[in-house]
């Protein structure tokens, strides 16, 4: 079993005090949700988690070695990434764009195999994107680009799948399918890490939820501990209702006192 | 069965090796059109003969001392234009960006000019030239390298400034320097053959990096797709964007040195090329080096018939031919 874990983890935002030193792990069955308002440094803490920005200070694990002294291919075979931004300014093909997460499995003279193609083939379809094989990335829209990202990620086979916004785009159906297929990879020996804007998908897809403020503090825990009404709306700075339908939380953004 | 039936869906394989098969024929029809004619137009067993070193004495010259060598060098050059201008246009993720756009062919011309000014022979003048571009790469990347990281947009900004500073001199040149001399420095300006020397260099520098570059094609690809998304797959970004830039510059700095700077190749053939290909660097780049190589081939042959005996130089051709295929394929590619 794949484990990431940060010790005394502090995310190099300039201009920032170091606030909370983070510490955690990411492992199967795991589905982590960070939750904060726009500009808390979610995008930078799974980027410093990825090993593609260094923290300030403190470490991060892959099993007990520090992920900085991996060599990149290295931490690919278990480790993969959902960005929140694309670059395809030289778009390829929907099944060459999915096929691009077989590289790290890959040396540099071998050309891609049946298996690699199936395993392609299966992530596109799991998806929903199949009948887009032979689409450029360029004809796709917001939502297919979105799924399309994490079916390149799932065609990695990663242990440790670190998804930004992943539910960006998606229409109420994909969101709820996306969320489901993760929650499904977790159960499958996969440890999740998202960083999530809507918080009733958190409050019901994740089972560990990371608060983090603007100032740099932070509180992490179970999701049952973290989901209190109080530290929400402090997070935020917006007044919440909470409702309770089927056992399921929901919580709604109450109208500012005033409208103007 | 099934297996086989897939794998010829995969990158590579989709199209098959077609397209660079076809690429070579015309690479090899194009080398044997520029031997063919001329002020003497021979027969195919005329070339025959003096290729395998029976022919007349007359023959014998016109192919293996003037025509071959320079239809080798126009291949050459501009295959290693279009290999340069694919990698600079996936390095700077810039569909723009030409061999020329940091600077390097100012560089060199400076270097050229300079010494056709002073009235040095051609091969100080390529060494110059050579010179030249380099240390116009140099200058760039240290420039553009501060604290230790630098960005597309960085590279190209400096890169831009730098030539035009570059450009600048050679106006200078261009006014002060003496007027015997100043069709030669237009023609090296526009790009000509007529200066080439050995083809060699150029050729082995061609072979040597494309078979380099064979191993490096998906990596590219993953590159393509940013330095973020190539990092978490696990591409060493910083190492590979410095070998492009490097392997870049080379390939730009012997092609100006054998031809000056002929423009349209290094921009428009890996264009025209994605535009019927796709996007996999691993067929584009072989397919590059095979288009430029026939384009400037054939441009050049054109230069020196079309007004004969007047030579024009090959950048002109380049433009004319170059322009309207390209506009005809983006039209087509809506």
């Amino acid at each position: 079993m794949t484990t990431l874990s940060a010790h005394q983890l502090v995310i190099d935002i300039p201009g920032r005090s170091d606030g909370t030193a983070l510490n955690l792990s990411v492992q199967a069955g795991d589905i982590w949700g960070v939750l904060g308002p726009n500009g808390a440094g979610k995008t930078t803490l799974l980027h410093t988690l990825a090993g593609l920005r260094q923290p300030r200070s403190g470490e991060i694990h892959l099993d007990g070695r520090n992920i900085h002294q991996l060599r990149r291919k290295q931490l690919a075979q278990s480790l993969a990434v959902v960005f929140q931004e694309r670059q395809d300014g030289f778009p390829g093909t929907v099944l060459e764009t999915a096929m691009i997460g077989r590289h790290p499995f890959l040396a540099p003279w071998d050309v891609e195999t049946a298996s690699d193609l199936l395993l392609a083939r299966q992530s596109l379809d799991l998806l929903e994107l199949a009948h887009l094989e032979q689409r450029l990335v360029s004809t796709l829209s917001g939502g297919e680009r979105q799924r399309l990202a994490i079916a390149t990620a799932l065609c990695q086979t990663p242990s440790l799948l670190l998804a930004d916004e992943p539910s960006n785009h998606l229409d109420l159906h994909h969101q709820v399918q996306v969320m489901e297929l993760l929650q499904r990879r977790a159960r499958n020996d996969c440890g999740i890490f998202l960083c999530l804007h809507d918080l009733n998908l958190a409050a019901r897809y994740c089972n560990r939820l990371l608060l983090l403020y603007p100032d740099g503090r932070a509180c992490w825990g179970a999701k049952e501990d973290m989901l209190s009404l109080s530290a929400l709306e402090a997070l935020y700075r917006q007044p919440l209702t909470l409702i309770e339908h089927d056992g399921q939380q929901l919580f709604v953004p109450r109208a500012s006192e005033s409208p103007r | 069965m099934h297996a086989a039936e897939s794998i010829t869906h995969t990158g590579v394989f989709r199209r098959g090796p077609l397209p660079l098969l076809l690429l070579l024929a015309l690479a090899l029809s194009s080398l044997l059109l520029a031997i063919r004619v001329g002020s003497v137009t021979m027969s195919s067993s005329d070339i025959w003969a003096a290729l395998t070193g029976s022919g007349s004495s007359l023959h014998q010259t016109l192919i293996m001392d003037l025509r071959l060598p320079r239809a080798l060098a126009a291949f050459a050059t501009g295959g290693l234009l279009a290999v340069a201008g694919a990698l600079m246009q996936v390095l700077l993720r810039n569909p723009l960006a030409d061999p020329y756009i940091l600077g390097l062919s100012s560089g060199a011309a400076v270097g050229a000019l300079m010494a056709m000014i002073f009235g040095l022979g051609a091969a100080l003048v390529s060494g110059s030239a050579f010179i030249g571009a380099v240390v116009s790469a140099t200058l760039v990347f240290s420039l553009a390298n501060g604290r230790g990281s630098w960005t597309p947009t960085r590279l190209l900004l400096t890169g831009v400034i730098i030539s035009s500073g570059w450009s600048a001199l050679v106006t200078f040149m261009l006014a002060v320097g003496p007027t015997d001399k100043l069709p030669g420095m237009l023609y090296w300006l526009m790009g000509d053959l007529a200066y080439s020397r050995s083809p060699w260099p150029a050729l082995t520098v061609l072979l040597a990096i494309c078979l380099l570059l064979m191993p490096l094609g998906r990596s590219l690809n993953v590159l393509a797709r940013g330095p973020l998304q190539a990092a978490a797959l696990g591409v060493p970004v910083k190492q590979m964007e410095w070998g492009i830039y490097i392997i870049a510059s080379i390939l730009t700095a012997f092609a100006v040195t054998t031809a000056g700077s002929i423009g349209f190749v290094g921009l428009i053939i890996p264009h025209m090329l994605r535009l019927v290909l796709g996007n996999d660097q691993r067929i584009i780049l072989p397919a590059a080096a095979l288009a430029g190589g026939s384009l400037l081939t054939l441009a050049d042959t054109l230069a020196r018939t079309i007004i004969a005996p007047q030579q024009l130089p090959a950048g002109v051709i380049t433009a004319m031919i170059g322009v309207p295929t390209f506009l005809y394929l983006l039209r087509r590619s809506q």
